[in-house]
């Protein structure tokens, strides 16, 4: 396990550094709670970066932040070389178009068959694809995640698992530059946790994407992360790889690798 | 916080139900123009409810013919029975008792699928991919309430007014043709046309009720119930003042 997960780290350094997602001074409270103060982050191309926090200390906030679900109050956020702060609505969905996100409770569409959740992202996004097009890559995600037998089923009759697994493809039709995963793994059980998490590393493998992993699951941090981000007090309170960390002496830092 | 205070809240929720039918009314008319989920909604909302709507008009006719009855007969006043029913059920029960069968079946269903696609995030996913949620989900269903309840309306009078005929024929017999001549001669354009009118502003209020209702869905399935059912309460009552301000305003304009 380690030696992969060192081989990984090489292959990053040795690449040019681009960075796909900057966020500077990023400031972000809602009434007198606040939630994420003068944070700071880069994510290069093709990393995959764990951020590690409590429940409630603003991880889906950060994330909801970088897609423009919600405005932060301050601060700068970089996108594939767009300040996506700036955009108006039609710049914003090209940019969308390139991030997928899933979330954090799958959100597939309960009214919409499998089918019909995974062409949504397409017909919405890309005017002009053909329905041969659309079949094509509907068939394609969806064996990407090994359910292709599910296409027409509807959301309800999945098990929970199965349904992470078709977000994922629903995420990954678009074929997205960054993706940003909210606690991929939270409310599975540990096995049916590492495959979403080997979905995801084959994923990044076979696309060549940069993602951004929120998570508490030491599993999904030791499997996936490139580097480690903790956010700790809205703000990046350290940062380094699963080694570093877990040998920090900093109580804070030790109580997420007990 | 503001919640323990009831004026304050009032006050509060009647100003985001304002600012909730601005926003309607500032996007409806811009592209992009959700026509299939509208022609979808309107099937939904229209199509599906015919059943009740038929149901309940019928047996609100019918009974209300058998009320009337004993009384008209003490009277001698039986042979009016068509003309005070057909007026009846044209200018108020009609319209009213419509809105309020649209209210319970549409407005809860409004206010809880939205409501559950707010806590599921659904609504959050259509906007990353590259929709205007409020356009897709809000103002298709606004529209299709709004022009659906009319239709629905008319189709409710009319088999309403076909229960009448049925409650007058249980005891007396009146001809089908004198039936309907008697309805139809003691209805005139100002009957109709106010009855017909206000049925498009409840059938907004009860669009616009349901999705503001599902919109803002607090988390949990508890919240989504809470949507539902406040979305059926509150258009319920606006129904209401509705209709109090339209008789205000016929009665104004000397259309009474
Ligand atoms: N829309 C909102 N309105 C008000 N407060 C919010 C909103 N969204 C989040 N918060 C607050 O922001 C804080 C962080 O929430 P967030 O959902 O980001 O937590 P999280 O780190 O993702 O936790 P979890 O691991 O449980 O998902 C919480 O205190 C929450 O109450
Ligand atoms: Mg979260």
């Amino acid at each position: 396990m380690i030696t992969l997960e060192q081989k990984r780290t090489k292959k990053t350094q040795l690449s040019t550094v681009i960075d796909v997602l900057s966020i500077k001074n990023l400031y972000k409270s809602f009434g007198e709670n606040k939630v994420l103060v003068d944070f700071n982050f880069t994510l290069h191309k093709g990393e995959n970066v764990v951020v590690l926090g409590k429940s409630g200390s603003g991880k889906s906030v950060l994330i909801k932040c970088i897609i423009g679900l919600l405005n932060p109050d301050e601060g700068e956020i970089t996108v594939l070389n767009e300040h996506v702060l700036e955009l108006n609505t039609t710049e914003m969905d090209k940019i969308r178009a390139k991030i997928g996100f899933l979330f954090q409770s799958n959100a597939l569409y309960d009214s919409m068959t499998v089918r019909e959740n995974l062409e949504f992202p397409l017909r919405r996004h890309w005017i002009k694809v053909t329905q041969e097009e659309v079949n094509e890559l509907v068939k394609q995600a969806l064996d990407d995640v090994g359910l292709g037998y599910t296409v027409d089923m509807m959301p309800i009759e999945l098990s929970g698992g199965m349904r992470k697994r078709v977000a994922l493809a629903r995420t990954m039709i678009l074929k997205p530059e960054i993706i940003l995963y909210d606690e991929p793994t939270t409310g599975l059980d540990p096995i049916t946790g590492k495959e979403i998490i080997n979905l995801m590393i084959k994923i990044k493998k076979k696309y060549n994407t940069s993602s951004l992993i929120i998570s508490h699951d030491m599993n999904c941090v030791k499997m996936a992360a490139d580097r480690i981000v903790i956010l700790l007090e809205g703000k990046c309170y350290a940062e380094g790889n699963y080694e570093t960390l877990k040998n920090n002496k900093d109580p804070k830092v030790m109580q997420f690798f007990e | 916080m503001a919640d323990n205070i009831p004026v304050k809240s009032f006050l509060n929720e009647v100003g985001n139900i304002s600012q909730f039918t601005g926003r309607f009314f500032s996007q409806w008319y811009r592209p992009r123009y959700e026509i299939s989920e509208f022609i979808r909604q309107c099937y939904f909302i229209g199509y599906k409810s015919l059943p009740l709507i038929g149901l309940t008009g019928f047996i609100m006719g019918l009974v209300l013919t058998m009320q009337l009855r004993p009384t008209m007969v003490d009277y001698g006043v039986e042979s009016q029975i068509p003309a005070i029913v057909g007026i009846a059920i044209i200018r108020e029960i009609g319209p009213v008792l419509t809105a309020l069968i649209f209210a319970g079946k549409i407005g809860s269903s409004i206010g809880a699928e939205l409501g559950s696609m707010k806590v599921t995030e659904q609504i959050d996913a259509m906007e990353v991919s590259g929709t205007n949620p409020f356009k897709y989900l809000v103002v298709s269903r606004v529209l299709a309430a709004t022009l659906m309840l009319p239709i629905l309306t008319i189709l409710s009078d009319a088999v309403s007014l076909y229960g009448s005929y049925l409650g007058v024929n249980i005891r007396g017999q009146t001809s089908s043709s004198l039936f309907w001549i008697q309805v139809i001669e003691s209805i005139d354009f100002y009957d109709v046309l106010p009855a017909f009118i206000k049925t498009y502003f409840f059938g907004f209020a009860v669009g616009i009720i349901g999705c503001y209702k599902g919109y803002n869905s607090s988390k949990g399935t508890e919240g989504v119930g809470r949507s539902a059912n406040s979305a059926v309460v509150v258009s319920s009552i606006i129904i209401f003042i509705l209709d109090l301000l339209a008789v205000q305003i016929t009665d104004l304009l000397g259309y009474n």
